[in-house]
């Protein structure tokens, strides 16, 4: 299963190694890693903690790698991602896309992490020294997933 | 029957993660669930007025004036902030 949301943190060595044995016509592994901040908007960061919908969330990033699939003829791709409280320094989520060059690996994982900022719904809640506040959606994610468009057709 | 769900801030203004509702009459685009919903009155009426309101209909994000029909499964949350 290409897709994976727990609470659980995940080893990244493991994980892609896992990746990569699997087929031997992998030549190149792009991976990004999200971590937890300590500070957001110059505030200072304790606590975070991810919602999301069970159910929507698998799907919505099933879709996305089946995209990725298709758009760079990916051999593989991986997507880990943690709900619940987690904190400063935790690892948030894990993209992997596997190809035999690194030009489809590099893109495909950019454009995953892109669209999973736009359309998997999570939701993050940072805890700060004044209280709970839930983290606001940023336009620049917006212009990032809006690159990857093609023309309809 | 629609089966509504609510997450994140909306969740917290609403009070409320998820109901059971009869499909009202005249209800056929989330648009239209959202003014019924409105007539709730107290922080009901400002559903319609959450910048940004999101909407999914069926576990797939769609656009307010999109059709809803019994048995279907909503949700409505604010923008998404994963990753």
């Amino acid at each position: 299963m290409p897709v994976r949301i727990q609470e659980a943190d995940f080893d990244v060595g493991n994980e892609l190694a896992d990746l990569c044995r699997a087929d031997p016509r992998i030549g190149a592994l792009a991976s990004f890693v999200g971590l937890v901040r300590d500070v957001s908007d110059g505030d200072g960061v304790s606590e975070m903690s991810l919602e999301h919908y069970p159910g929507m969330t698998e799907k919505a990033l099933a879709e996305i790698v089946d995209e990725a699939l298709q758009r760079w003829s990916l051999i593989d791709a991986l997507v880990i991602h943690r709900v619940g409280r987690l904190l400063p320094g935790e690892r948030i989520v894990l993209v992997a896309a596997a190809a035999a060059h690194r030009a489809e690996a590099f893109a495909a994982c950019e454009f995953i992490m892109d669209y999973l900022k736009t359309r998997a719904p999570f939701w993050k809640r940072e805890l700060t020294a004044t209280g709970g506040r839930w983290v606001e959606a940023r336009e620049e994610d917006d212009r990032a997933a809006e690159r990857w468009r093609q023309p309809a057709g | 029957m629609l089966s509504i769900l609510y997450f994140a801030s909306v969740r917290e203004r609403l009070g409320r993660s998820a109901e059971e509702l009869a499909l009202p009459a005249g209800v056929t685009d989330v648009a239209s669930l959202i003014r019924h919903l409105g007539q709730r009155g107290g922080d009901w009426e400002n559903l319609a007025r959450i910048r940004n309101l999101r909407c999914a209909v069926n576990q797939q994000m769609v656009s307010l004036d999109s059709p809803i029909a019994d048995g279907d499964e909503l949700a409505f949350f604010p923008p998404v902030t994963g990753g």
